[in-house]
């Protein structure tokens, strides 16, 4: 369980981007965080795990407060993708291998190695692609790599941010889909910013309505009402249910 | 049984990486060959002709002809030591910068740490009068210099938030401003000074004793250990830093003692050899062309490159118009140069 506690948040000089931020999500659930450009989804993300200090406010996980910890300590609990994947000139094996980075004391062990191993084969990165430099990937080979570097951390919580803004809709789906099932299989609770609304209600349980820095609504898919689509993204649009699935209809 | 099976299927499906790996390792190879044979040929250089085996045995001041001894352990050994010394520490410091700042073009000579630690010689020659004494003073004034420039760059990346590409622009500004001064010093110097100062800035590999050899090896051992410690955060910088920070580095900090290190390093070498341009530049993008981004590779790369290019950059500029000496400084500068250009163009395509 991961128990987001008055999270707040600001720029220098600017006014503050978070607002008193506080919800909490289950082990096993894939949460997403929605709204507007600008509302502080990536934001409030990246308070997390370091990559912002947030000014006030506590991430607890299974009772212990992540801010309070290390950078060390805390990617052994929290793994991130971000929205770009960097056009580095490294190995696919090397690039899943730096998710073990955390764990390394002096060098890798055997116990690091077979992880990756495992964590590769699981996600069908094997035979020649491992040798390959993550810059010669096509784009959705490229966000399963960084998925599968994020999973050899072994974290509790998978933090995404956008990953699936620059993929075709192929790869979009089976990103999302390793990501639930993941979850569902691991006990993890993965967290997603996205900007796709028909994406977010195929494949999370959770959704975070955010709106100038704060929670607007947060809950199951009943949340996304006309109303709230109306607030948050300023348009006229209905969630429908077509052949058992739900999608955002947008009548302007 | 299973298990065996299991372990070879895992081993054929990591056989492209495996032949990644073992091309690294050739290549590793290979450049401390070619550093061999560079260091054979060095030895042999020169206006003593002599043949190998005696120039071996010289080294261990074996050699039946006593002049070869003293020919070998005071003037040839102690410069081919300099060369690898001096090249593999700018190498490595060049790799990191590149590493740290994520740029590939990033090095102590493009940064302008060079150019600071020329004005600090300069300051102390010319204004303190310490040229010609061999103590710290011009070492010392040498890294303050630097230390500077390393500041400058600091504050500019971290506080106005100046993008990869923009940090070399700054280097090129701040390299401008400290040449600018540097040469105002010059213009106020006595002539016995400007001579000091302008062979300063030429590069000299001849003129250290065994003693300066051995405290900058100190220092590049000590960097190369830290480096080699730390070669998978590199590696994770060279993924962003959000996701470096993500991976459980203290990005501020790791850029901040790597900076440091970096220019004490480069400063070190540079106020003991003098001005030694594009080597931290070049030897670490010869590697990368070959082994890619991984610095378990690359650090050791690096060190073997820049050691290599020195020395057989040293051994044209002994031996291309015999017995003329050529500086150093201006060799590396004429031959990297057209090197950087490649890079810079080659760069724009990619994008």
């Amino acid at each position: 369980m991961i128990r987001v506690e008055n999270i707040c948040y600001h720029y220098r000089g600017c006014p503050e981007l978070l607002q008193d931020i506080s919800f909490h999500l289950e082990k096993g659930k894939f949460l997403a965080i929605l709204g507007n450009n600008g509302a502080g989804k990536s934001t409030l993300l990246k308070c997390f795990n370091h990559i912002f200090p947030a000014d006030s406010g506590k991430v607890m996980l299974d009772g212990t407060d992540l801010l309070a910890l290390s950078h060390r300590e805390v990617a052994k609990r929290v793994a991130f993708v971000s929205q770009s994947v960097p056009s580095t000139q490294m190995t696919v094996r090397d690039v899943v291998m730096l998710g073990r980075r955390p764990y390394m004391r002096w060098g890798f062990t055997e116990k690091d190695d077979q992880i990756v191993r495992e964590v590769m084969e699981r996600l069908d990165l094997t035979g020649e692609i491992q040798g390959r430099f993550l810059n010669q990937l096509s784009g959705g080979e490229q966000q399963k790599v960084m998925l599968a570097r994020a999973l050899a951390q072994q974290p509790q919580v998978l933090l995404l941010d956008e990953p699936t803004s620059s993929l075709d809709i192929r790869n979009q789906y089976q990103v999302l889909k390793i990501v639930q099932d993941i979850c569902r299989k691991d006990e993890i609770s993965a967290i997603i910013v996205i900007h796709d609304l028909n994406l977010a209600l195929r494949f999370c349980d959770r959704f975070l309505l955010m709106r100038q820095g704060r929670i607007y609504r947060y809950g199951d898919r009943s949340v996304l009402d006309s109303a709230a689509l109306n607030d948050v993204y300023g348009v006229d649009a209905k969630v429908v249910e077509i052949e058992g699935h739900y999608s955002v209809l947008v009548n302007q | 049984m299973s298990s065996a099976r299991s372990s070879l299927v895992n081993e054929n499906q990591n056989s492209a990486y495996r032949r990644r790996q073992r091309k690294s390792i050739l290549f590793l190879a290979i450049m401390a060959c070619i550093l061999l044979v560079a260091c054979i040929l060095a030895l042999r250089a020169g206006s003593y002709e002599t043949p190998v085996i005696e120039l071996v045995k010289g080294i261990f001041g074996q050699s039946s002809d006593s002049k070869i001894n003293i020919v070998v352990q005071n003037n040839r050994l102690p410069r081919i030591c300099t060369a690898i010394a001096a090249g593999a520490g700018l190498g490595l410091s060049g790799c990191i910068l590149q590493a740290i700042l994520r740029n590939p073009l990033a090095s102590a000579s493009t940064l302008g740490v060079s150019q600071g630690a020329s004005f600090g010689a300069a300051i102390a020659i010319v204004v303190l009068g310490l040229g010609n004494n061999m103590g710290l003073g011009v070492p010392v004034c040498a890294f303050a210099g630097s230390i500077a420039v390393a500041l400058i760059i600091l504050g500019l990346s971290r506080f106005r938030r100046i993008s990869p590409e923009g940090i070399v622009l700054a280097g090129v500004a701040i390299s401008a401003m400290f040449t600018g001064a540097t040469t105002l010093i010059q213009y106020f110097a006595d002539e016995v000074e400007l001579a000091t100062l302008v062979f300063w800035t030429f590069g000299d590999l001849g003129s250290t004793g065994w003693g300066d050899v051995g405290f900058m090896a100190v220092i590049v051992l000590v960097f190369v250990i830290y480096c080699v410690f730390h070669r998978w955060d590199y590696n994770a910088l060279m993924s962003g830093s959000e996701t470096a920070v993500s991976l459980g580095i203290h990005v501020q900090r790791l850029t901040l003692v790597n900076m440091l290190l970096c220019c004490l390093v480069s400063s070190v070498i540079v106020s003991y050899v003098g001005l030694i341009n594009f080597i931290g530049l070049i030897a670490p993008h010869i590697v990368r062309m070959v082994v890619g981004n991984n610095h378990v590779y690359l650090i050791p790369g690096s060190l073997l490159t820049g050691a290599t290019v020195l020395l057989l950059g040293d051994l044209f500029a002994r031996t291309v118009i015999r017995p003329v000496i050529l500086p150093i400084g201006a060799i590396t500068s004429f031959l990297g140069g057209p090197l950087f250009l490649y890079l810079l163009f080659k760069g724009g395509k990619q994008k």
